[in-house]
């Protein structure tokens, strides 16, 4: 069970904004999660708190296909990502490295920026804290579960090729 | 049951008789491709798993591109870790400054990309291949890894748009054009998980330039790939370069499409988006005078030998106007070299232009031409999001070559067809 406060933003979040290319020169982790947001929220970084939830608007994570982006935002300490839809390069990237995003277009609309929230991924079951309200994600495919159960695609591969 | 061009080459590739729109498969890839900034992600990621062969070394491409001529140590690094995993594993396609180009314009010009071939790169713009008809689609960095791994990767079928063409281009107006308007159109997730399939007559009357300009930017549209039918032009484009043997696919007559969108391509304008989203679209008419600061002119969008051409046309015994930039920078070594036999290398330094190597550069903001607070650039790029070129408070207005190079005569966006 993931809980946290949420961070809320529109739609089009784009992979520029998440992790503005100036930045990708260091792919460490650490170092991309210091300036996670900066271009649309300049006092993210310093706000954030380990388990803390991103609400988004249609497409997140459209634009560069930079994995630097799920990774910058797991990095910062977000527990998940709640969107309507997720740009495809970024859902595939957040499945590949094993990083849970959630596709629920009522609770992106009706949660509000610092409220209490928590998911359950195993069942996909979000539940406003603040407002008592709850909401089911869209389950994935089997075949996602199996690579996010797996711990991301690299590690579901090497299982199966040995 | 009868299938798009996309379906037809993905269930080749997946060793199936038919596959249909939502379709989880595994499909075998005929090229795995990765730049500076995604690959070093990607080798980490390889190795972590324990991974120690790559699957094929001809099927891998390396392009140094992003932020070469490296701009500062933190990027040597990063090319230094490509550049010693190309080299151990004997990469046969690695490109490092002094050969390398912009990877969308250098892949099809070294014949790298045919038609029906499957390709994932980790970099966006790798659905630029869809105009050579084949399956191309940009992914990150852990699906490059597990492409060099296993030579295959997971897709879901993409259900399409059919994309109509008809007419012809009116002079001065281009693919870019064309791309601008349909992400106009159907907005920046409008092909959101789909495929964009052009076709129609008008179709045979595009350069192959301007079909490569086109389905690079089938990512703005949200889209997993663009492709265009392979014809004569095709066909004559990728003979000397392709040396292997090639499957041409074409969509069947009564394939399943989610909703068609016409395009009289007669009907176009030149057009530019304005910030901060490449759906912002506008005729150039309605947006003449917007003062500038800048002009690009390059990336794997617009930097080939017609977009070239056509902005020294216009700078042609002409001056960039007083207090804009203008830098111009070709995708490749082959059409640097070719704007130096042409004479178009010194029409653009005669007219006061930076001229560069071919690197990524400006268009992410990463070296070449960043903007400070304040400043706004017309470019030949594909993306103009919140500080896309630098500074949070810059601006980028998208354009083609011929817009971008009236701009830079003018000092402020400005209409090719009415330059005096």
């Amino acid at each position: 069970m993931l809980t946290g406060k949420v961070f809320k933003y529109g739609d089009n979040v784009d992979t520029d904004v998440i992790i503005p290319a100036r930045y990708l020169n260091n792919p460490d982790p650490a170092a991309l999660a210091q300036h996670c947001m900066e271009d649309i929220d300049a006092g993210f970084a310093s706000a954030v708190q380990p388990g803390d939830i991103i609400v988004g608007g249609a497409n997140f994570g459209c634009g560069s296909s930079r994995e630097h982006a799920p990774i910058a935002i797991r990095a910062a300490g977000v527990s998940c990502v709640i969107a309507p839809s997720f740009a495809r390069i970024f859902y595939r990237n957040s499945i590949n490295i094993g990083f849970p995003i959630l596709e629920c277009a009522e609770a992106a609309q009706e949660i509000q920026a610092g409220d209490q929230v928590s998911v359950d991924l195993d069942t996909g079951l979000i539940s406003d804290l603040t407002t008592g309200k709850t909401y089911q994600a869209t389950a994935f495919p089997a075949f996602l579960q199996q690579i996010i159960a797996a711990g991301g695609l690299l590690p579901y591969l090497k299982a199966k090729v040995g | 049951m009868s299938m798009t061009m996309t379906e037809k080459i993905l269930a080749a590739h997946a060793g199936l008789e038919e596959v249909h729109a939502g379709d989880l498969i595994e499909a075998r890839l005929d090229l795995v491709l990765g730049n500076d900034v995604t690959t070093p992600v990607a080798v980490d990621v390889f190795e972590k798993a324990g991974f120690e062969w790559v699957f094929d070394r001809d099927r891998i491409a390396i392009v140094l591109d992003h932020y070469t001529p490296c701009k500062d140590i933190k990027s040597a690094q990063l090319c230094k870790r490509a550049r010693d995993f190309a080299r151990k594993h004997q990469i046969t396609h690695f490109y490092d400054v002094g050969q390398v180009g912009i990877e969308h314009a250098l892949l099809p010009e070294k014949g790298l990309v045919a038609p029906g071939e499957t390709v994932i790169g980790a970099d966006s713009h790798t659905c630029t291949y869809g105009a050579l008809g084949a399956f191309s689609t940009g992914v990150g960095s852990t699906d490059m890894a597990a492409g060099m791994a296993s030579g295959t990767n997971w897709f879901k079928v993409p259900s399409a748009i059919k994309v109509v063409l008809t007419g012809k281009l009116p002079p001065m107006v281009s693919g870019k054009d064309v791309m601008l308007h349909l992400i106009g159109l159907i907005g920046v997730d409008g092909a959101l998980y789909r495929s964009l399939e052009f076709t129609g007559e008008g179709v045979s009357a595009l350069s192959m330039d301007d079909r490569f300009t086109i389905a690079n930017m089938a990512i703005e549209a949200g889209g997993k790939n663009g492709i265009f039918p392979v014809d004569e032009k095709t066909v004559e484009y990728v003979s000397g370069r392709v040396k292997r043997p090639y499957t041409v696919y074409a969509a069947d007559p009564d394939a399943v499409y989610e909703r068609t969108i016409t395009i009289d391509l007669n009907t176009l304008e030149p057009t530019v988006a304005l910030p901060h989203l490449p759906s912002n679209t506008r005729t150039v008419g309605e947006v003449l005078g917007l003062p500038i600061d800048q002009v690009v002119i390059g990336s794997c969008t617009n930097g080939r030998i017609s977009d070239m051409r056509i902005a020294a046309d216009i700078l042609r015994e002409r001056k960039v106007a007083e207090g804009v930039r203008c830098i111009v920078i070709p995708a490749t070594q082959e059409i640097y070299m070719e704007c130096l036999r042409e004479g178009l290398a010194e029409i653009f330094i005669q007219a006061g232009c930076a001229f560069s190597t071919p690197t990524c550069g400006p268009c992410l903001g990463g070296h070449m031409g960043c903007m400070c607070e304040g400043e706004r650039a017309v470019s030949t790029t594909n993306r103009n999001f919140v500080g896309r070129m630098g500074h949070v408070k810059s601006e980028v207005i998208l354009a083609s070559p011929a817009v971008a190079a009236a701009s830079a005569v003018r000092g402020c966006i400005a209409d090719p067809r009415t330059l005096e």
